[in-house]
């Protein structure tokens, strides 16, 4: 066991290895120059060039990365080019919203996702089963942003129930808190339900038809029983597993959902980041999402035994 | 595979495709809408010339921003110009840049799955390479690539294209690992089939269905990702009206003139949407077990 | 059945509690009210990030630097200078020096005194910045402090706009304590210490979404009333809050539901709609307003040569473009000829009488004329700023109607931004035209309108040169007498409409929207935040 964890956590580090040189490639390919915009929207061209001077951005690629990887390593991740404030920093401010919608979401997805997969694989074939998985293919083909808009016109301006846009600290208001992510949860969630939903189904349908659940039936197990107790927890693996890998597409849809309701949050942060040039706040972002996506993933790797005793490594 | 293609197609005859048809409705009846619905608008998209009833580009500013109405079928947008017809010209952008990348991106993937399925010195490097791609959520991903080069649909196609690669991969690289281990492979081997040869003949078939299914979630994706990189301003140029670009441009204008985005959205909903139940059905059809695969 | 009822009451019992909590918390936001009341909360058009106004001329940082900086002096609506950190001045030597004081009691942020000192310093390093300021500089012999509160700057030779630079409104010389303006003129400050009627608060600052400022309790407002930028800045509001929401949509829909005050540029297809909503009002704080420029780069043909610059203006119809970017008739006239906004008092419009209505014909001859051949003209389009945008699309429709080869290069407006600054061949990540919009005083002045100085190399992107009429424009500056600058001026924009540094494509009103009960807003040409209380 002690073996294969420390076996798994070395194999993340070539894959970090490769983000970190993709996106710096990324970057530093791009024609857009971060000097122009911090000289201002009346600047002249010498005072361009200066600024490229100033930032170092006219040395040599391999100089950078080399220089970059080296500050990475003493666990620093630069200073934005703009802000002249650590990265690190930058990312710690807007971690509790994405944090907060990312959490929500998935628990909002789970919540409503398991059952509704659970429901269909159990009656499949029927107008319920049906009904879900048409909801769940629709979920799946309209645009996140549009969801956004109907719900703010619906529950915001319409019914006045819910602000619009915005987000408000944990620390500040409990009750406000929640009131700001309620929408920006539901936009981003319905999508996520969509996703479980189906590969719920799926695995319980293969399952319901094991001899196993044949066997609990038999024996006279209420129908919850079977469906909770055998059924389900057998099928957790593969659910978890997508809500690990799922975790790349929630933090696309974040992205998109924080920009709908003026969110503070790390997809902003990065959307920002990326029109002006500041190469090292979007090197830091996305390298720490990269590394969150594998460190969940790894977890999950490694979870996998508590739910299914089947596994063991 | 390609037997059963043959045989399906040697009965063919006009009460023999009915009966099919009638027996497909009742066992798949979403893909068969599905795919309906596809054909539809991939004809009006393609015919696009001949029904649209103005130029998409031509901007009359007079008439900005009109209801929809006898002349112009969907209203106008903010320079005055026909959304009628930029939809319709707007589905062979979408409708593209979708085919391109399900193509380009199953292509690639095969290629590489293949070859890191067979060799196990390149799966070690390609497979880190994959991960480390996989790590990135995609859009942030298309979105720095968007930066790269100039906005056109090529740099869109691509921009999607990589982040769908490792996805396919992982697919390729399962299936070829699990065949390679059948009896029939390894007598395959064993007599001296040349790779090529083993390839088409064993592997390629066995990872067609599975890819087929993959490449229609991919094309419905990259539908629904082009128009996210259009909403957040780092999509197709605005010369070029995909549907993405369309909502994106009249979202604006979405409390004093709906239209603008209304219609342009519903095509692109009803288009994922068909894309997406025909894959269901595909998947139903193609092989069963495939249905615990992550989409 | 029975049992899917069960099922789902269980696996949705954490869902019920959820919305009661949610229905619980619904109420609880009146606790805040009060401090509801004394914030504005301002939707501003972007993103600060730099806190330096004299290091960049980002409109948003400018904005900035007028909550947290006082200046010795400010422009009035009839864009006389006034006194406003300053007790006032004496002009000796014929014209040679200028003695000016500054008024007792007025304190730094952080407690000192500002001193003659301070100004004296801030003065410099702006001088070594701003246009404007190095125009003063070539001609200043030295600006020394006299004593705590009084300084003198002494010329080398006559220059009849000191006071006028120094009340200069956009990029104005801002002051500083000297520690902080000692730093070198190409280096950002950090520190955001002023002496102006709202502080920065650092801990709450939020790059891309927030900025907080809170009112400066010793701070010493003029007892004259607001008047553009001149007159008491009374800070009304106890806490500022800026919103940086990039989603116009979000931004509209959070103002009429009133979750914040103002809006700093709502987009102008719905002051219409935005008008028609009781709770809210729109305010033209710009009497100016803006002009739309479409700017040829001069390095390369055919816009090196005047007459293809004479086709572009030939060609444009500003009507049309006022139609795509603002929409709404009421806030644009159908052609304004000034280089120097229409309703300034340099607003003449001698020279644009040729160019009142399009001639694609003429446009075609001058175009042959000056060499063009069907070669290919790269147009930046900034996609991400809706109203370049919406006036390059015009631009390239018209374009391409005079049987021009337009290359449509779209950028968001960052890469633009760097993209205008290079001097390659168009073909070769240079351009031929992109499009921007400038306002304010400094651009009903030829002396301070940056796109109109035309000194060839030393010029904005773009590269205008027509030394001749810099040397119009350097006489006109020197002059004193109003009546003497008028027959300057006028040459000097006969001239422009023959040359054409730019071309203009149209000049409007960007209104403010804001909630019905916020008064006392001031126009002064941009969002200021003084003077505004709630009733």
């Amino acid at each position: 066991m002690l073996a294969y964890v420390i076996k798994r956590i070395l194999s993340t580090l070539p894959v970090l290895g490769v983000v970190a040189i993709v996106v710096f490639l990324l970057l530093r390919l791009s024609p857009g120059d971060p000097a122009a915009i911090i000289a201002g929207d009346n600047a002249s061209a010498n005072d361009i060039l200066q600024i490229r001077e100033q930032l170092g951005l006219d040395r040599p690629y391999l100089e950078q990365f080399f220089g970059w990887i080296g500050q990475l390593i003493t666990g620093d991740f630069g200073y934005s080019i703009y802000l002249k404030r650590p990265v690190l920093q930058l990312i710690g401010e807007r971690v509790e919203p994405t944090l907060a919608l990312s959490l929500s979401t998935m628990a909002f997805a789970i919540v409503l996702a398991v059952p509704l997969g659970v429901l269909a694989a159990w009656r499949a074939g029927t107008w319920i089963d049906q009904t879900i998985m048409a909801f769940a293919v629709m979920a799946f083909s309209v645009p996140v942003f549009l969801i956004g808009y109907g719900l703010v016109i619906q529950f915001s301006l319409t019914l006045n129930w819910l602000p619009v846009q915005g987000f408000v600290s944990i620390h500040k208001s409990v009750g406000d808190f929640i009131r700001h992510l309620v929408l920006p949860t539901m936009t981003l969630g319905l999508v996520y339900t969509a996703l479980l939903a189906r590969i719920t189904r799926a695995t319980m349908l293969e399952i319901l038809n094991e001899d196993y659940i044949r066997t609990a039936r038999a024996k006279g197990l209420t129908e919850s029983r079977v469906l909770v107790l055998h059924a389900l927890k057998n099928a957790s693996v593969p659910i978890i597993t997508t809500i690990g890998t799922g975790l790349a597409l929630l933090i696309g849809g974040v992205v998109v959902t924080e920009s709908v309701f003026a969110i503070p949050g790390i997809g902003r942060l990065t959307i920002e980041a990326v029109l002006q040039r500041d190469y090292p706040v979007i090197q830091g972002v996305i390298l720490v999402i990269a590394s969150v996506y594998v460190v969940v993933n790894l977890l999950i790797d490694l979870s996998y035994s508590l739910f299914d005793p089947r596994i063991r490594f | 595979m390609t037997q059963s293609l043959q045989q399906g197609l040697s009965h063919s005859g006009l009460s023999a495709t009915r009966a099919g048809l009638r027996r497909l409705w009742r066992r798949y009846p979403l893909s068969l809408i599905g795919g309906f619905v596809l054909i539809s608008l991939t004809v009006l998209s393609v015919l696009a010339p001949w029904l649209a009833p103005f130029d998409p580009f031509e901007m009359n500013v007079v008439d900005r921003l009109r209801e929809p109405g006898e002349e112009y079928f969907f209203g106008t947008d903010a320079y005055g110009r026909d959304l009628f017809s930029r939809t319709l010209y707007g589905g062979r952008i979408s409708l593209l840049i979708g085919l391109s990348v399900a193509g380009l991106s199953t292509l690639i993937g095969l290629l590489i799955g293949i070859l890191a399925g067979y060799s196990r010195s390149a799966d070690a490097v390609l497979m880190r390479i994959m991960d480390g791609l996989m790590a990135i959520p995609g859009i942030l991903l298309a979105i720095a690539l968007m930066s790269l080069a100039r906005p056109g649909i090529g740099v869109v196609v691509v921009a999607i294209t990589i982040p769908e690669i490792p996805r396919v991969v992982r697919l390729v690289r399962a299936v070829v690992l699990s065949v390679r281990e059948q009896v029939y492979i390894q007598a395959a081997i064993a007599t001296g089939t040349r790779l090529p040869r083993l390839m088409l003949k064993h592997i390629l078939p066995n990872t067609l269905a599975p890819l087929i299914v993959q490449a229609t979630y991919i094309a419905a994706s990259a539908v629904l990702i082009e128009s996210y990189l259009s909403f957040l301003g780092v999509g197709t140029p605005p010369e070029v009206p995909s549907w993405g670009n369309i909502i994106a441009e009249g979202r604006l204008y979405v409390q004093i003139a709906p239209w603008n985005i209304v219609c342009p959205s519903v095509f692109l909903a009803l288009m994922v949407l068909s894309i997406n139940m025909l894959g269901d059905g595909l998947r139903d059809m193609l092989d069963p077990r495939l249905q615990t695969r992550v989409r | 059945m029975r049992q899917i009822a069960r099922f789902f009451l269980r696996s949705s019992l954490i869902l019920s509690v959820m919305t009661g909590l949610l229905g619980l918390f619904s109420g609880s936001t009146g606790s805040l009210a009060q401090d509801r009341d004394k914030t504005l909360k301002v939707v501003v058009h972007a993103n600060l990030q730099i806190l330096d106004p004299v290091w960049t001329t980002a409109f948003i940082t400018m904005r900035h630097g007028y909550l947290v900086y006082d200046t010795l002096y400010a422009v009035n609506s009839k864009f006389e200078p006034k006194p406003q950190m300053a007790s006032g001045h004496e002009v000796l030597d014929n014209g040679l020096a200028y003695r000016i004081s500054l008024r007792p009691g007025l304190k730094f942020h952080d407690g000192s005194p500002v001193r003659a000192l301070d100004a004296v310093t801030s003065i410099k390093r702006w001088m070594a910045r701003d246009p404007m300021g190095q125009r003063m500089n070539s001609v200043t012999a030295s600006i020394e402090p006299l004593n705590e509160l009084t300084f003198e700057i002494r010329l080398k030779e006559q220059w009849g706009l000191v006071i006028e630079a120094l009340a200069k409104a956009a990029n104005p010389a801002f002051i500083m304590p000297e520690k902080v303006a000692l730093t070198p003129a190409n280096t950002q400050i950090t520190d955001p210490v002023g002496s102006g009627p709202y502080i920065f608060v650092k801990e709450e600052w939020r790059p891309g979404s927030k900025v907080v400022y809170r009112r400066n309790p010793d701070y010493i407002a003029r007892n004259e009333p607001a008047d553009y930028m001149a007159g008491g800045k009374r800070a009304l509001m106890e806490r500022i809050e800026w919103l940086y929401i990039p989603d116009h949509n979000t931004a509209l829909a959070a103002l009429t539901a009133g979750e914040v005050d103002y809006f700093e540029a709502p987009p102008l297809d719905f002051i219409n709609t935005l008008e028609r909503n009781k709770n809210l009002k729109t305010v033209d704080i710009d009497p100016l307003g803006t002009q739309g420029l479409i700017r040829p780069n001069s390095l390369y043909p055919p816009f090196n040569d005047i007459r293809a610059r004479q086709a572009l203006a030939h060609l444009v119809k500003q009507e049309d473009y006022m139609r795509v970017v603002v929409g709404n008739p009421a806030l644009y006239k159908p052609f304004c000829g000034s280089f120097f906004h229409c309703g300034s008092d340099n607003g003449i419009q001698l020279g644009s009488e040729p160019f009142r209505q399009p001639n694609v014909d003429k446009a075609k001859q001058l175009l042959k004329e000056a060499g063009y051949n069907g070669e290919k003209i790269v147009v930046l389009q900034p996609t991400d700023r809706a109203q370049y945008n919406a006036a390059t699309m015009v631009l390239i429709q018209s374009l391409r109607r005079a049987g021009v080869n337009v290359d449509v290069q779209a950028v968001d407006w960052s890469t633009l931004l760097s993209r205008r600054a290079s001097r390659n061949q168009p073909e070769q990540g240079g351009y031929h035209l992109f499009i921007t919009t400038q306002g304010g005083p400094d651009t009903a002045m030829p002396v301070s309108n940056v796109w109109f100085n035309t000194r060839c190399e030393n010029a904005n992107p773009g590269w205008a040169c027509d030394m001749e009429l810099d040397a119009m424009v350097a006489a006109w500056s020197r002059e004193r007498d109003p009546l003497a600058r008028r027959p300057i001026l006028e040459k000097i924009h006969r001239r422009a409409w023959e040359t054409l540094p730019y071309v203009i494509f149209g000049e409007y009103t960007q209104p403010i929207a804001v909630q019905a009960n916020l008064h006392g807003i001031v126009a002064a040409g941009m969002p200021v935040y003084w003077n505004i209380e709630r009733k």
